[in-house]
């Protein structure tokens, strides 16, 4: 019952936070938070340490921003077919990285996704250097206009929680109670009967699939798509949002993702802008150091030793 | 006919709400948000510095314009193109900001520019470098102000073939960038009677460059040009200086090095290189009294992008004070009229392409024995005329020229 509250409480909170934050940095730190949960899926539920998520990510985005700024397509048929986009390629990755465990299967995911990254800084659809620009933002089933802001945002709301569940709904399914035992011992799991490989893909082309939702999403929310979203530099900043917020929590990524995304805006416009990057690394410095949970983990670590 | 009777009410009140915004400053307060890079690649050709030139040029005005005080608000937008877009559209929406100013990468310039299409502000853009700024990307209040790839490549390539290097070899980035500006100069080099004998490409970004400057030694052409940027430009010299190069008779050409560049590589590494500056602090008079200036703030001379957004910023506030508003249609109808003529450009005109055509120079750096003192590094060729740099308004493919 009090978890129903909670729960009522937080979408409640969800929904009247464009009255009282900016909704454009509210839909950037909601697509930043799908992003982090779904890399969560695999890291902190998997155990594998995908380094090339910014290629389904940023993938998605320039697939989608292509289908709906040159083929004209509406804008969630466009945001379908990023993502889809981004299952083919996550299923691609997938399989071939893995076969490898630990540094070997980062470094796999981390060097197919630096091809991905080589094609869209080739390739003429992507704009290269200059990203794809102006992608229109459109209107949800033809019916509500998504330049507003107020609108947008409660589009952004719904593909995220729709993402949100998908995850929720797989890490507490019996498909998420294997994920967890190979995490834990793989040998153990395949004694027990389980086809490690094929859990490990669905899991991984998941992680893909929902990485790519959020970057179609932040496309159209942005109007555009540029190489910093396929860059690993994505890759290893999404990293930090997971470690920060608390690995294999549900809420830890989004609550690391929020902190990350909100400390860059308001840094960057104040006297310590040419700090930024500086003061990330710290913060993941201090964060590996001292609490090594992340912030949700730490929390859940606390509640549970009061309550013994 | 109800449609009629509405659509006409539409128009007198967007009539009347044009009229009240001729005559008054939006808000009580005309702002100016310089977006730059503070801390990544291009924070010494920008960053802090394009800040201090914007805070100067309102301290010159003297603070207020039309009656209104003016402000600065400034963001690091790390090149990243939607950040940029958020901290813009943020600005517009939350904050007032009539116009956004710098804007260094042509990534983040194009973000902003749509920003700026939507809530028809004004984009003062400095730092950003291509030329689909002011062509295929252009938006009728975007203003391109300090240089452009065309201006750059083309300057250099017709003024250097006029200065006798008439063959060319060429050290190229592998991306659209890095060939688009070799087929820009190849096409000027080849139309003034100039030969190419060849070209390299490189991997972006490349940190040995030996066997690369070794093909271009071999090739015997009289200029090498380096039709890339950043750090690869940087390492292509400083391995063309240990292969002695342009000790040994051969020029480069560097189509996109600045002032910051020549003072990180040293005279010793750099000397001899040629090159195509929108500005240099040691012109005249003029430009020496604003460069001291800007010197005893920042301990460093500025580049052409810091003094462009000064005088960006400066001819923005005089459209404002002639016409008493900053309503954006006007002032920027108004910073068209009137001829750009500071310190930095010397009747320079504001094209409807948005682009701002004045003078540039083809420099050449100094060996460490010309040298008179610190910052002194360039030495004037020649002065390319704006029209040559940034070609005829007919040519540019801007829509809404």
């Amino acid at each position: 019952m009090k978890k129903y509250l909670a729960y009522a409480l937080l979408l409640t909170l969800l929904l009247v936070a464009p009255l009282l934050f900016y909704p454009v940095l509210l839909m950037k730190v909601l697509c930043f938070a799908l992003f982090a949960s779904a890399f969560n899926l695999i890291l902190g539920y998997g155990g594998l340490l995908s380094f090339g998520h910014a290629a389904f990510f940023g993938g998605a985005a320039y697939v989608t921003g292509h289908a709906i700024k040159v083929w004209g397509l509406p804008t969630e048929l466009g945001i379908l077919t990023g993502t889809a986009a981004a299952m083919v390629l996550g299923l691609l990755v997938g399989v071939l990285a893995i076969r490898r465990q630990g540094i070997y299967f980062a470094m796999i995911t981390l060097a197919l996704a630096q091809m991905v990254y080589f094609v869209f800084i080739r390739s003429g659809f992507t704009g290269g250097e200059n990203g794809l620009q102006g992608i229109p933002r459109g209107t949800f089933l033809g019916l509500v206009d998504l330049s507003n802001d107020r609108a947008m945002y409660y589009f952004v709301l719904g593909v995220c929680l729709l993402g949100f569940g998908v995850i929720a709904r797989a890490v507490h399914s019996p498909f998420g109670q294997v994920l967890r035992a190979i995490r834990d011992n793989e040998p153990r799991a395949t004694s027990l009967g389980y086809n490690i490989d094929r859990y490990k893909l669905l899991a991984f082309v998941i992680s893909a699939t929902i990485a790519g939702l959020a970057g179609a999403t932040k496309s159209v929310v942005f109007q555009l798509a540029s190489l910093t979203d396929a860059h690993w530099h994505m890759s290893g900043e999404v990293v930090l949002m997971t470690l920060l917020g608390g690995l294999g929590t549900i809420f830890g990524p989004a609550v690391g993702a929020s902190l990350i995304v909100t400390l860059q805006n308001t840094l960057s416009s104040g006297p310590l802008g040419a700090w930024v990057t500086v003061i990330m690394g710290l913060i993941f410095i201090i964060c590996v150091l001292a609490f090594r949970k992340g912030i949700v983990g730490e929390l859940q670590a606390a509640l549970r030793k009061s309550f013994n | 006919m109800k449609f009629l009777k509405n659509f006409m009410v539409g128009v007198s009140v967007l009539a009347l709400s044009a009229g009240a915004a001729q005559a008054e400053i939006s808000d009580g307060v005309v702002k100016i948000g310089v977006l730059t890079d503070m801390s990544g690649t291009y924070s010494d050709v920008a960053g802090p510095g394009t800040v201090t030139a914007a805070e100067m040029a309102i301290e010159d005005f003297g603070g207020t314009v039309a009656g209104a005080p003016i402000e600065v608000v400034s963001a690091d937008h790390q090149n990243k193109a939607d950040v940029a877009a958020n901290k813009a559209r943020e600005w517009g929406d939350t904050q007032q900001v009539d116009a956004f100013a710098e804007l260094v990468t042509t990534s983040v310039a194009m973000a902003v520019f749509e920003v700026a299409k939507q809530q028809n502000k004004i984009a003062l853009v400095s730092g950003a470098a291509s030329s689909p700024l002011t062509n295929d990307a252009c938006i009728p209040s975007g203003l391109h102000w300090t240089y452009n790839t065309r201006a750059l490549a083309v300057g250099t390539g017709s003024a250097i073939v006029k200065e006798g290097g008439d063959s060319w070899y060429f050290l190229t980035a592998d991306y659209a960038f890095g060939e688009s500006l070799q087929r820009d100069v190849t096409a000027v080099v080849e139309a003034g009677g100039g030969k190419v004998l060849g070209a390299s490409k490189h991997p972006f970004p490349a940190s040995d460059f030996s066997s690369f400057v070794l093909q271009a030694q071999a090739s015997g052409a009289k200029i090498i040009g380096l039709a890339n940027a950043g750090g690869d430009t940087i390492n292509a010299i400083k391995a063309a200086n240990e292969f002695g190069i342009v000790s040994a008779g051969q020029k480069i050409a560097g189509l996109l090095v600045f002032l910051s560049d020549v003072h990180a590589l040293g005279l010793e590494t750099a000397q001899g290189l040629l090159m195509t500056a929108s500005f240099y602090w040691d012109l005249n008079d003029e430009t020496r009294a604003w460069s001291q200036r800007f010197y005893e703030r920042t301990g460093k001379m500025p580049t052409g992008v810091q003094a462009g957004v000064y005088s960006s910023v400066t001819h923005y506030l005089k459209a404002i004070e002639a016409t008493g508003t900053d309503d954006t249609d006007t002032v920027v109808a108004k910073m068209r009229e009137m001829p750009v003529d500071d310190f930095f450009a010397q009747n320079g005109v504001l094209r409807s392409d948005g682009r701002m055509v004045h003078d540039m120079y083809l420099a050449e750096v100094k060996s460490p024995e010309e040298s008179t003192g610190p910052w002194d590094y360039l030495k004037i060729v020649r002065v390319i005329p704006g029209e040559e740099a940034y070609g005829p308004l007919s040519e540019s493919t801007c829509p809404t020229k």
